[in-house]
């Protein structure tokens, strides 16, 4: 068994024999295209990398925050690459390689609509034709991202089944795969399913950490403390991480969605947060044995979180395998701390954070003693896609947000 | 080439068996058990037997509402262990269901506690669609220690390596996917079920064709092609789903179920006889 396929314990392929030889085809090709560099593969992906999508991205050093927390806080400003989030940097990459296998077609899943975005888009720069399963209750809280995939050609599919949100989503994706596996490829969007997707995934995201700590090292003159980033399927997290993983003396962040309450409702089946690598256990979902929200008998929970993008029952392997190892610290912060740190970041520094990525910001908040002296947060995308959402939960809950949300009257008299 | 012997015997009869398949809770438990056993009445000569999991992936629409119905009527393992000790057929039971159930089962890790547990109620083997033959040393242990069966799943993609593998590791039979995709009642049959048949013709493990038999000639024309037996899921479960949908009386579908499973026999045997003339025996 090569070494694309466990993290420890963790990993492996366990998905239909249907799928099997397709996932055979994608080891090869990643091992030959994305690890040896056949053909000049990752040349073309990080010229791509560089002039469609917008990179490096800065490290931007944030004054406001380092003044109120008094540690040095950098932001890796992912929100900057094109279309709005660190997704465009693996959708690129697997939309590219399909190519090169030469398949026909791409499908993906998505949840709050960046990966689903950052697939149509990459499709449509690659001239690849682009369908999209998409949750029901995700299409109607992301709204702006379903108009995105649509102007970029692609088709998003709603699926009803269960809660429609990710997992479901995920699952009816594999079900296409299934029937159309020899010109299809499946573009999965986090550092999960079967090997080789965690592994190839986190290849593709590790460029966050790879310019970071190039960056952290010419501006702070050393490495940071620690590294914080959000994690739902872990992707961003992967991304920011891989490359300190073996700095010994940088501390790892992974901070999941606490949702309403970290308690789980087993007779429901709901746990009313996503906090998988606090609170999951070990099992098998999606093609990769993994910790998971599940009940005592093995079947999968409803997750929870304010967040479209991080509201997932499992996590990646390797992210599972490393808290394990006890190199990543999980931490989880609730809705109310993450939409009041939505409300903080656009205010105090002027960045419209994801509402994925205000949770890394809520953790700064709660824990500014823990990041150290010099950390840097992973901003992981813009919060356009979540206005809509904030706005709405922002006027159900008592926050300490001292923003006016309500829409100016005056302009709407005045017919401006 | 079979751990169990009820589950051996059957395909050592001189004709094509017939498996069908339904989820155990579907729509609720007593009606299921009636529909089982209407199963066994109509011929049935193994019954697959889902254990619902939350996330079939590899079902079409028709399973997957089947599981859903299931599940929300309170199908958990414990009740599907009651479910078979209390069914009263005569016909060896397969366990299909996902590997998350079974890994999660029971005291201690791995999947012997359920393997145990299965044993003790009277299952006689298992097919998991998310565990291909590379992740099925524990399963495949387990089975041994305790005389059950795992099959597994032959699919068009199959070919070289990977079916030299699940060769060394199936028991019982093989199941052969006749399509590419999920699970489903079609209107044809594919031609990809003669080159499947083909690929594995020299295997000592008996062959049973499934994805897409809906009806006596379909059965016919997949015993013609070689098979040693045919599996029906989701032209069985419509009828369940219909009978749900419309209100009818659990002895009125029962009645259908058995009547469906006495056509899709009587065609699989229609099929063997008409081979044998066209062989000249």
């Amino acid at each position: 068994m090569s070494d694309t396929q466990k993290f420890g314990r963790y990993g492996g392929q366990y998905v239909p024999e249907a799928l099997m030889p397709a996932i055979e085809e994608l080891t090869d090709a990643y091992e030959r295209y994305v690890l040896a560099n056949e053909d000049g593969f990752m040349d073309e992906f990080r010229e791509r990398l560089r002039d469609f999508g917008g990179r490096p991205t800065p490290l931007q050093y944030a004054e406001q925050l380092s003044d109120a927390y008094d540690t040095a806080v950098y932001l890796k400003r992912e929100d900057l690459v094109h279309g709005g989030a660190h997704k465009l940097n693996n959708a690129l990459g697997q939309v590219l390689l399909a190519k090169y296998m030469g398949k026909e077609r791409i499908i993906a899943e998505t949840g709050a609509g960046q990966h689903g975005t950052a697939t149509a888009m990459a499709a449509a720069h690659l001239d690849m034709p682009c369908e999209i399963y998409m949750g029901r209750t995700d299409i109607n809280r992301q709204r702006p991202n379903v108009f995105r995939m649509r102007l970029n050609g692609a088709e998003v599919n709603p699926v009803t089944v269960g809660r429609g949100t990710l997992k479901e989503a995920i699952s009816e994706t594999m079900r296409d795969w299934a029937t159309t596996v020899e010109t299809t490829h499946y573009v999965i969007g986090s550092v999960v399913g079967p090997a080789p997707f965690p592994h190839m995934v986190r290849e593709f995201q590790s460029v966050i950490s790879e310019e970071a700590r190039e960056q952290i090292r010419e501006q702070a003159g050393r490495l940071p403390d620690s590294v914080v980033a959000c994690a739902g399927g872990g992707s961003n997290t992967m991304g920011a991480f891989a490359e300190f993983v073996d700095d010994a003396e940088v501390d790892l962040v992974a901070v999941e969605a606490g949702g309403s309450s970290l308690s789980v409702d087993e007779e429901a089946g709901v746990a009313p947060n996503s906090a998988t690598l606090s609170t999951g256990d070990e099992g098998v979902l999606h093609g990769a044995r993994t910790k998971l929200l599940q009940d005592s008998d093995g079947q999968i929970m409803e997750s929870h979180s304010v967040s479209a993008g991080l509201d997932y029952a499992g996590v990646g392997p390797e992210l599972a395998h490393l808290v394990d190892e006890g190199r990543v610290t999980p931490a989880n912060v609730d809705d109310d701390a993450a939409l009041e740190a939505f409300h903080r970041l656009s205010r105090e520094e002027g960045i419209i954070p994801a509402l994925e990525t205000a949770h890394a910001f809520g953790y700064l908040h709660e824990h500014p003693d823990a990041v150290g002296d010099v950390t840097v947060i992973n901003v992981s995308g813009r919060g356009d896609k979540d206005l809509e959402t904030v706005v709405e939960e922002t006027e159900k809950r008592d926050l300490d947000v001292d923003v006016d949300m309500s829409v100016f009257e005056g302009a709407a008299q005045e017919g401006v | 080439m079979a751990n169990n012997p009820a589950l051996g015997a059957v395909f050592e009869r001189d004709e094509p068996a017939f498996v069908p398949y339904l989820a155990a809770g579907d729509p609720d438990y007593e009606a299921s058990l009636e529909y089982v056993e209407a199963l066994a009445r109509g011929g049935a000569d193994v019954i697959e037997l889902g254990l619902p999991f939350s996330e079939p992936i590899a079902e079409g629409p028709t399973i997957q509402s089947a599981i859903v119905r299931a599940l929300e009527s309170g199908m958990t393992p414990d009740r599907y262990f009651e479910f078979v000790e209390d069914l009263d057929v005569d016909v060896p039971l397969v366990c299909m269901t996902y590997y998350n159930l079974i890994y999660q089962y029971g005291e201690g890790e791995g999947p012997r506690p359920f393997v145990e547990k299965a044993a003790d109620v009277g299952l006689t083997g298992f097919v998991v669609p998310d565990l291909p033959a590379e992740e099925a040393d524990p399963l495949r242990a387990a089975c041994d220690e305790f005389d059950l069966d795992l099959v597994f799943i032959v699919a068009p993609t199959t070919r070289g390596e990977r079916l030299d593998r699940m060769r060394e590791q199936v028991s019982g039979y093989v199941y052969v996917q006749a399509r590419l995709g999920t699970t489903g009642a079609r209107d044809d049959v594919s031609d990809q079920t003669d080159e499947s048949l083909a690929r594995i013709d020299d295997w000592a493990v008996p062959k049973a064709v499934g994805f897409g038999i809906k009806e006596g000639d379909h059965a016919a024309r997949i015993v013609r092609a070689g098979a040693d037996g045919i599996i029906v899921g989701s032209a069985l479960v419509d009828i369940v789903a219909e009978g749900h949908e419309n209100g009818d009386s659990v002895e009125t579908v029962a009645d259908r179920l058995e009547a469906k499973a006495r056509e899709l026999k009587a065609g699989a045997v229609r099929g063997a006889a008409e081979s044998a003339e066209a062989d000249g025996d």
